[in-house]
């Protein structure tokens, strides 16, 4: 009974779980009862891609209506790998959220932060696990809204500016991907993805469905912050509070990128969507163009927050190179970093957060001979560092690796120079925080080290557990290389 | 197709284009939500327009009519309505807090404050 209904389940309980928080209001009862959700989740897709790896693909029928006219959620190997990132994150998330939280969000509205997370959670694995291209927009208004909510939480006023801009740039890419499934139904008369697939091999290619596919494509771009589009994310990034942006750095634009995975290889097929509008190309070059200009833009900055924050928008951009080389190595790459980058940049954005809970500031001027006081930050910063630079042994390398490697198995051997060029640069941006933490004397530091703060047991914990999995997936790739191979040879075959 | 036949469609991409231009335009916080709403009804009545099949009548089933409009872009429509509303609530309680902490809703001085 229960294990048939595990996809519903899986969006089900957090949806629950997210009012149950507001009556329940207490601070302690709130985080207990998120961390229980978040590994209820974590274990429900567990199971999920052991299914999947099985029987290839899971269909369920929401309310016992068919396919074609109810909502089904679909699930083959590519969704369970991502609603497996995703409940991973939310759940080592949430076991260090407490601590950081209490300092950064004023204490009557915590049980707020509880609810709008577990509603992002909701949103995030919805939009995963569904078949169905309407209730995607909905899911992916209930992610964008309850993000736009947790951004403006903070105590710091600027957070409400971010939160705004990014809802007027969220709404404005929500609304382009309303378009582009009201296009594909007039043309289809159907929303169901596998079934729009279908209708869509038969019909003759028209100005509606290309429209539709450039709709989409913008839209997309815009949520997923791909590069000439991304200009809400450093600010969204930044002034939020320091759980808030890693938990979104980890999960909101892989999801939206998975998105993009979908419509392009099971919805249009990427024959129709890379081949007849040359399309891949466009993609390429978007590609560089944010792997340079996010990597340069990091060297620039001085909150360490805001330069993690652009080296996202760099490392979409090899997310997307993988994607636009159209091999299966390419994909399987785009996949591969995907998984990799979701646990490194967590990792990363939650050893800031240590550093704000301690000296309230995350400025790199300000932390000059910082590693002296607290030794123990900075080693977990520098593993999660190196992995972003590509050092072998760290899962950074494995990403880069296998993106090198099918750039030169598909012949563009300019991109090689591209990833080289870029790792100089991500060993220069953080470097300056090394240099800054290690080399600088104490005595130009501006913060103090606050002695009085009880140590964050629960953050060092998760910090830990992230930095163990960016060094175990750099050695042991079997569940990530290995998996992402096999959705990739699934997707480009099928 | 004339423009009458089409002529939805092109209120619906003026009105988009209305909407689009005013939340680029407008330095006003509020007027820039108000652009969004004029933005996102186009769109509603775009999936209205689409479910409008010629000389049929409203879907209720009975003995003399046998063409129907298609009901289903209305009720897509009303999830989308509800998601807009949701929208507009949020953006405006974002703007009341951002007027009492920065004491303005203009976009220029706010992007001054923001350095």
């Amino acid at each position: 009974m229960i294990s048939s209904n595990l996809p519903a389940l899986q969006v089900v309980l957090p949806l629950l779980a997210a009012p149950l928080c507001i009556i329940l209001h207490n601070r302690k009862l709130t985080w207990i009862l998120t961390i229980t959700t978040c590994i209820t989740c974590f274990v429900i897709s567990c199971s999920l891609l052991n299914r999947v790896l099985i029987e290839n693909t899971i269909t369920y029928s929401m309310g016992g209506w068919l396919a074609p006219w109810g909502i089904e959620y679909y699930i083959d190997k590519l969704t369970a790998y991502m609603l497996l990132i995703i409940s991973a994150v939310a759940t080592l998330v949430s076991i260090g959220a407490k601590e950081s939280i209490e300092n950064e969000i004023a204490s009557d509205r915590i049980y707020l932060f509880y609810t709008t997370f577990l509603l992002n959670l909701t949103g995030l694995l919805g939009v995963i696990i569904t078949g169905d291209a309407f209730n995607l927009f909905v899911f992916i208004e209930i992610a964008s809204l309850s993000s736009y909510a947790i951004i403006s939480l903070g105590k710091d006023k600027r957070s409400l500016y971010s939160a705004f801009k990014y809802l007027i740039f969220g709404t404005i890419g929500a609304s382009f991907i309303l378009i582009s499934v009201g296009l594909l139904y007039a043309v289809t008369g159907t929303l169901n993805i596998s079934d729009l697939s279908q209708q869509l091999a038969h019909t003759e290619n028209s100005a509606t469905i290309t429209t539709a596919f450039v709709f989409f494509i913008i839209g997309i771009g815009i949520k997923a912050a791909i590069f000439p589009l991304h200009l809400w994310l450093p600010d969204a990034y930044t002034h939020s509070p320091s759980i808030v942006s890693t938990f979104l750095a980890g999960t909101t634009t892989k999801v939206f990128i998975y998105v993009l995975i979908r419509f392009i290889y099971s919805l249009y097929g990427y024959e129709y969507s890379f081949y007849l509008e040359s399309f891949n190309y466009l993609l390429m070059i978007v590609a560089c163009g944010a792997i340079v200009y996010g990597s340069i833009l990091a060297i620039k900055q001085d909150s360490i927050k805001r330069l993690l924050a652009y080296s996202s928008i760099s490392q979409i951009g090899y997310m997307i190179l993988g994607l636009a080389l159209i091999t299966e190595l390419g994909l399987a790459a785009c996949l591969t970093n995907m998984f990799n980058h979701a646990f490194i940049k967590t990792g990363l954005f939650l050893a800031v957060a240590v550093i704000i809970y301690y000296y309230q500031s995350d400025s790199i001027k300000q932390l000059s001979g910082m590693a002296k006081t607290s030794p123990l930050i900075f080693i977990l910063f520098l593993i999660s560092g190196l992995s972003i630079i590509g050092v072998p042994l760290t899962s950074g390398f494995i990403s880069k690796w296998y993106l090198i490697k099918a750039s030169i198995d598909a012949g563009y051997w300019f991109f090689v120079l591209v990833i080289v060029f870029s790792s100089v640069l991500a060993i220069i941006y953080i470097g300056r925080i090394i240099e800054s933490a290690y080399f600088k004397s104490e005595e130009n530091r501006i913060l103090i080290y606050d002695e009085n703060r009880k140590t964050p047991y629960l953050l060092f914990f998760s910090l830990l557990i992230f930095t163990f999995i960016n060094i175990y997936f750099g050695i042991e790739t079997t569940l990530n290389v290995d998996i992402a191979m096999q959705i990739s040879s699934d997707l480009i075959n099928k | 197709m004339s423009f009458l036949s089409s002529f939805n469609y092109w209120a619906v991409i003026i009105l988009m284009m209305i909407g689009f231009y005013i939340i680029i335009a407008n330095n006003n916080l509020l007027k820039k939500i108000i652009g969004i709403n004029i933005f996102q009804t186009s769109i509603f009545i775009m999936f209205i327009s689409m479910g409008k099949v010629v000389d049929g009548t409203a879907p209720i089933l009975n003995e003399i009519n046998t063409l129907y409009s298609s009901p289903l872009p209305h009720v897509l429509i009303l999830t989308a309505i509800v998601v807009g509303i949701s929208t507009t609530a949020l953006g405006l309680a974002i703007i009341i807090r951002i007027h009492s902490a920065f004491g303005t809703i203009d976009d220029d001085v706010l992007k001054k404050e923001m350095e």
